[in-house]
């Protein structure tokens, strides 16, 4: 590296001193590129995919490459763009919101694990005078952003919201514009509740939706909130929080009003998990659960050993994995996100295992 | 340093040939390059064409003319139409032009007619010059939380759904972006109208209105058409302002004041999340038919700054 550095500043030197070197010092930024690409002693990982634990990735990888000296670059480029990118190999994880649909799972042609990192939960958001505190039904959640609830005074809402005075105003949707796991959480709540959702529009990142505005992202959603009387929205929990804007009460399967906290998203995954944690928590089973709740998954191969990847690279993978799922942890909660339950850590536990190397197991 | 010949030349008759003929080779090398670049442009161009009706092979296969005047947009079933995007992409764009006009054609006269020196005009030109120079992101939240409430003002008074967002806010934003590049040509071309031209005008006894009106516009309307030409490419292309305050509803938009959406931003919405090969080829599809409106617009503009200063 020392020497290189000494024939660079020779070169360059040359360069500036004589015109017949130009090319050289033309050629010197990209030489320097390839110079540190091809001489980082450290290894590296290289991950992409979901936005949403963007803010508690970059937090935990920062601390991790601190303590471990293992650099890892995260690019949130959206659940989709992670699943792409890893199906193309050109990654050694991605981030996602989503469970990876069947065709998807085609075409990676191998077996993927979906390692859970922390959960998420997406609030209904309104723009009232007086900011009450509203209580909503799933059903009357669905008919809203079906266009067939219109008015803040339909008596459906004003049953279960008794002293609340709501106007007699139009209700304004607003929803994502943008493919995001948010809408992808959110729709699949909405699917799981009503039926008719379920058949007219579906559930996924992008959606053909029946009624309102559509908002670029989080801070579009909450721009057109805010400043829009009688809006009606959904945001991801922690961009609610962080921005003080007001959330609905939802009634869950059990039939409990669940206010969404940290705490309420931790305990909807308080079920019956699977093996293999693709678990779609909306509208769970769990008693004290917030029902439009979902995990965060990191995506990787069952067997890290494809474009000559070296040994050392799937273990260094696995021990950040490991790390994530356990010391890890405590960076979620500051960060206004929900930490794994017990049950997940434990399922993780498995499924981290059961990642090899050549077919050998790499953690014993 | 100036270098003239008689500094270059070495006394020697050889060196003098040698000299003559390295001066031949540079000539012959430098067009070489300039022909090359020329080349690179247009091969880069046709590249990108291919490349996009490449990759949207499958959906143009899959709707093939259905794409352009289907109504749905379905992400989820899979079934792909552009003509609400199609639509509020001329709408917003063509909207935002007639209102950028009535501002750049007045700009245009006023700093290439009656102020073209002074510190008032060079504070002016460097004014819209920063106009453009702002990213449009900024100029997306400077709509959404100024302009989205003073429209919706407005449409409570006119007594339309109060929504702030829309086709017609989308168009403010744009208008104010593309003023810039349509006031600066037409401000360039306005002041090289030649003096010798207004003086007879104005020696027949002509006012300054008359002599604009008859005399500059005429003379420069082909100019400050191309300058309006290339104003309306950069508002068919826009995207980031535009998403911001256009309600991106898949829609087909009943009003000037209805929520629409446009191909530009439709693909920037959507492009990261999109997984499946029919989806991500309708994505690219888009690109391609917004590449094409491009170019037709641009050739029909050719067409009439031909015409027009074939009339002159």
């Amino acid at each position: 590296m020392k020497d290189n550095l000494k024939w660079f500043a020779k070169n360059l030197a040359k360069g500036l001193r004589k015109k017949k070197g130009l090319m050289f010092v033309m050629l010197f930024p990209i030489l320097l590129g390839l110079c540190s690409s091809g001489f980082s002693a450290d290894v590296e990982l290289i991950g992409a995919g979901a936005t949403f634990p963007y803010p508690l990735y970059s937090k935990m990888f920062d601390v991790y490459s601190k303590e471990y000296g293992v650099k890892i670059n995260y690019q949130a480029i959206g659940s989709g763009g992670g699943i792409r990118q890893l199906t193309n190999k050109t990654v050694d994880f991605g981030g996602s919101d989503a469970i990876m649909s069947a065709e998807d799972m085609k075409s990676a042609k191998v077996s993927v694990l979906h390692i859970p990192i922390c959960a998420g939960a997406v609030v209904v958001t309104y723009n009232l005078a007086g900011d009450p505190q509203l209580k909503f039904t799933p059903d009357i959640i669905a008919d809203i952003f079906l266009g067939k609830i219109k008015k803040w005074s339909d008596s459906r809402i004003t049953a279960i919201n008794s002293g609340i005075k709501l106007p007699d105003t139009d209700i304004i949707v607003v929803h994502r514009s943008d493919g995001s796991g948010t809408t992808s959480i959110f729709s699949s709540y909405l699917s799981k509740v009503s039926t008719e959702w379920k058949e007219k529009v579906g559930a996924g990142p992008s959606l053909n939706w029946p009624a309102g505005l559509g908002g670029k992202g989080n801070p579009g959603v909450a721009g057109l909130v805010k400043q829009t009387p009688g809006s009606f929205g959904y945001v991801e929990l922690i961009y609610a929080l962080q921005n003080k804007m007001p959330y609905g009460t939802i009634k869950n399967k059990k039939g409990n009003f669940i206010k969404p906290t940290i705490a309420s998203t931790s305990l909807a995954a308080n079920i019956a998990l699977p093996d293999d944690m693709k678990v779609d928590l909306a509208d769970t089973d769990a008693a004290e659960g917030y029902s439009i709740s979902g995990f965060t998954w990191i995506l990787v191969y069952k067997e890290p050993n494809y474009r000559d990847r070296k040994e050392e690279k799937a273990k260094a993978l696995v021990n950040l994995l490991w790390w994530m799922t356990h010391e890890g942890q405590k960076y979620a909660e500051p960060l206004h996100y929900a930490p794994l339950s017990k049950a997940a850590v434990g399922k993780a536990e498995k499924l981290i295992k059961s990642i090899t190397y050549k077919e050998k197991p790499i953690l014993k | 340093m100036n270098h003239t010949i008689a500094d270059v030349a070495v006394p020697t008759a050889r060196s003098k040939i040698t000299l003559q003929y390295k001066r031949v080779v540079s000539e012959a090398s430098f067009r070489k390059i300039l022909y090359l670049a020329g080349l690179s442009l247009l091969i880069l161009l046709v590249a990108i064409f291919f490349s996009l009706v490449v990759a949207s092979l499958p959906a143009l296969r899959q709707f093939g003319f259905s794409f352009l005047v289907g109504k749905t947009w379905d992400p989820v079933r899979g079934e792909f139409g552009a003509l609400a995007f199609l639509v509020g992409t001329l709408m917003s764009s063509f909207m935002a032009l007639l209102i950028a006009m009535v501002f750049s054609l007045p700009i245009s006269i006023f700093l290439g007619e009656y102020f073209r020196q002074g510190n008032v005009s060079t504070f002016m030109k460097s004014v819209i010059e920063l106009l453009a120079g702002i990213p449009s992101v900024i100029y997306g939240f400077w709509g959404l939380f100024l302009l989205v409430p003073l429209v919706r003002a407005l449409e409570v008074k006119l007594g339309v759904a109060p929504q702030g967002v829309g086709i017609f806010t989308s168009s403010l934003v744009l208008a104010v972006m593309i003023i810039p590049y349509a006031s600066s040509i037409g401000t360039e071309v306005i002041s090289l109208v030649p003096s010798d031209l207004k003086e007879a005008a104005l020696s027949l006894g002509a006012t300054r209105f008359e002599v604009i009106r008859k005399v500059i516009l005429p003379y420069a309307s082909s100019g400050i058409f191309a300058g309006i030409l290339l104003a309306l490419g950069r508002a068919l292309g826009e995207t980031m302002a535009v998403t911001m305050v256009i309600g991106n509803s898949n829609f087909l938009p009943k009003s000037i004041f209805s929520p629409g959406n446009t191909m530009a931003s439709v693909i920037a919405n959507e492009f990261t999340e999109a997984t499946g090969s029919l989806y991500l080829a309708s994505l690219i599809e888009l690109a391609l038919v917004l590449f094409i409106v491009t170019v037709i617009i641009n050739v029909l503009g050719k067409l009439i700054i031909h015409k027009m200063s074939a009339r002159k």
